[in-house]
């Protein structure tokens, strides 16, 4: 059975007079343990569907099954405790609580999914290690890096063991070696039964995924499987030479 | 979510802007201190006016003796002698709702121990007397019916005239004091009672029996009473009933026909005393009804900060809702941060006005209460604001698009 399962979906927004039409009649499905990479201009499309999955928003037609439970009907308290079941979320800007320890943001999903304050801090915790912050549970957001603070997003994103995640571009903030570790953090989450729905317009970043969506007017343009590239290879390989932005290198001469 | 959890993340979400907090709760610190303060004096007031009645007798009637007209002079009332003794014989007998009835002679003499002397009002009276003003022995004993029958030299002294002649602490029991030059054996000290509701000093005076009164002290006509009569009603709903009893059997005794106006008078004073009670109690209200308008502006300015309090964290609130918190839970968590502010400011409130009540006493000698009632309503009621002024940011924060508000810059 499919994890996420649409339907003929659209999405049409009013903005005063005009309708835009960011869906299109979408049909489009995950198998479990996929890593899907969305790609795709902007204007494609491609945030309105992640809405979607991500029961932020809903269909104006269409259907949507998630895990075989069909959502695009349910009101917002049904929707948010779907989203606190089965979905993670990770943005591009971390989004976590500032002046907020590491450890409690990723007790938030618990506390609302009424997970007991002893259990929590230990899933937590465990959350925290599996993303190699073990020694950092207590520092604050503004104490961490970039790469840091988007562990703990992604932490906070699996603690609830969900049945998928989903990430907008994840490494937009970040720069290439910290990019690198986050997607081989979601490609263990595929050996860990978590599917990974990706939205990127960096190719480098979708090599990582299994299958690549992209997107163009509201429908899927191209929908191709892939033999992913590994991202602990690329860590593990000794560093290559980062290629000096030309931003920089203009920055250093003008110096 | 645990409440207790959502009591957490509000106290830290408060604590966050501890100037902007305090700021915020200010007005609802000043509304609580001023209904606390406002309220303790008002009461005080009220407590000392009761006080002050309670000493001088407990549903008392006075019963004055009539005027006299001679060529055209009115002469007041109690100016002629027109009570008899079997009037206050009648008074005790036939009146079911007047409890007791004493006599009240009185003149001004002075009193004379061993080495002091003190001008002070003499009373001749009966037993009675001291239950319907509800005055008690300090030391000794009250004056007695066999007192009165072997019209003994016998006096119970008030504590001033003990502090004029003896000194503050002495109990003169036992002790002889000269009355018009007449020896009269002290048997008993009366307790402390402190002034009238005219200011007048209850201590300053001494007792005898009345049959000592009028033979020794200022000899009176054998039928009329010179002076007046006390009455003590059997309840305080009673005293009017008691008045209308009275008035029936005097008029009735002194041949009064339908038209003739009273040779009497009758002065119920439990009526005075809730008239003034009343009085207090109007003062009361109002100073408590604008201190309560101070605390629903406090309310405002609360409801006014929750609204920016929400603007600002429209991310957080995004992302809270991304993980899963229900439009209830972020309805809950900014109503019982508005509450946490309101009840903290409450019970800071009550300590400034408990605190200002205590200075206003000190300073000004008013007489304060605090009443726990009040202080348990005043810290409800600033709850109730809280969460009445919390309820409309606490809903247009629950009502956020998760969307738009993880967007939001």
């Amino acid at each position: 059975m499919a994890l996420v399962e649409l339907e003929r979906v659209s999405k049409v927004y009013r903005m005063g007079d005009v309708e835009v039409h960011a869906l299109r009649e979408m049909s489009f499905a995950t198998e479990e343990r996929d890593f899907v990479a969305v790609m795709g201009a902007s204007g494609s499309g491609k945030s309105t569907l992640m809405n979607i999955i991500g029961c932020l928003d809903r269909p104006t037609t269409g259907t949507y099954r998630l895990d075989g439970q069909e959502v695009s009907r349910l009101d917002r308290r049904e929707l948010a405790h779907v989203r606190n079941r089965t979905l993670g979320f990770v943005f591009q800007s971390f989004n976590l609580l500032s002046r907020t320890s590491a450890l409690e943001n990723v007790e938030l999903p618990l506390l609302y999914g009424g997970v007991p304050a002893r259990e929590r801090r230990q899933r937590a915790a465990e959350a925290l290690g599996r993303v190699g912050l073990g020694e950092r549970i207590h520092h604050h957001s503004n104490q961490m890096s970039g790469g840091q603070q988007q562990r703990v997003a992604v932490a906070r994103a699996l603690v609830t063991r969900p049945r998928l995640i989903l990430a907008d571009e994840p490494t937009g903030n970040l720069d290439s070696r910290t990019s690198i570790e986050i997607m081989a953090l979601f490609q263990e989450l595929g050996g860990a039964g978590i599917t990974v729905l990706l939205v990127t317009h960096e190719p480098d970043v979708a090599a990582y995924a299994s299958r690549v969506v992209v997107m163009r007017d509201g429908r899927v343009l191209s929908d191709k499987r892939q033999a992913p590239r590994l991202a602990a290879d690329d860590l593990a390989a000794p560093p290559a030479p980062e290629p000096e932005s030309p931003a920089a290198a203009h920055a250093e001469t003008a110096s | 979510m645990i409440p207790l959890e959502t009591f957490r993340v509000a106290l830290r979400a408060l604590l966050r802007n501890k100037m902007r907090s305090f700021l915020t709760v200010l007005g609802i610190i000043i509304g609580v201190g001023a209904v606390i303060a406002m309220v303790a004096i008002g009461e005080g007031a009220k407590a000392q006016v009761e006080a002050s009645f309670a000493s001088m007798g407990s549903n008392l009637l006075i019963l004055l003796p009539g005027s006299t007209t001679s060529g055209g002079a009115h002469g007041g009332f109690g100016s002629m002698p027109t009570l008899t003794w079997d009037d206050l014989r009648a008074i005790r007998r036939e009146v079911p709702s007047v409890r007791y009835a004493a006599v009240q002679l009185r003149s001004n003499a002075q009193v004379m121990s061993e080495d002091q002397n003190w001008a002070t009002s003499v009373t001749g009276t009966s037993p009675e007397y001291f239950q319907i003003r509800s005055w008690r022995t300090q030391s000794g004993r009250p004056l007695l019916d066999s007192d009165i029958e072997s019209s003994s030299k016998i006096v119970v002294l008030g504590q001033t005239v003990v502090d004029k002649l003896y000194g503050p602490s002495a109990d003169p029991v036992g002790q002889t004091v000269r009355i018009k030059n007449i020896p009269f054996e002290v048997v008993g000290v009366l307790a402390r009672k402190g002034q009238s509701p005219m200011g007048q000093d209850y201590d300053d005076g001494v007792f005898v029996p009345q049959s000592t009164f009028q033979s020794k002290i200022q000899g009176g006509l054998q039928k009329f009473i010179s002076g007046t009569i006390i009455m003590g009603a059997v309840s305080t709903d009673a005293t009017g009933r008691a008045q209308t009893q009275v008035t029936a059997l005097l008029r009735d005794r002194h041949h009064l026909e339908g038209g003739a106006d009273d040779d009497f008078s009758i002065r119920n004073l439990t009526e005075m005393a809730n008239a003034q009670a009343e009085g207090t109690r109007t003062l009361t209200t109002l100073l408590a009804s604008i201190a309560g308008v101070s605390l629903l502006v406090g309310g405002i300015g609360i409801m006014n900060i929750m609204l920016v309090s929400v603007t600002e964290r429209t991310r957080e609130i995004g992302v809270r809702m991304a993980v899963g918190a229900t439009p209830f839970n972020i309805l809950l968590q900014f109503l019982v941060e508005a509450l946490t502010l309101a009840v903290a400011g409450g019970m800071v409130g009550v300590a400034l006005g408990v605190f200002t009540a205590g200075r206003l006493a000190a300073k000004f000698g008013w007489p304060t209460l605090i009443r726990p009632d009040i202080v348990v309503i005043s810290v409800c009621f600033s709850g109730l604001v809280g969460v009445v002024f919390g309820l409309y940011p606490a809903r247009k924060a629950s009502r956020l698009d998760p969307i738009d508000a993880l967007r939001y810059e």
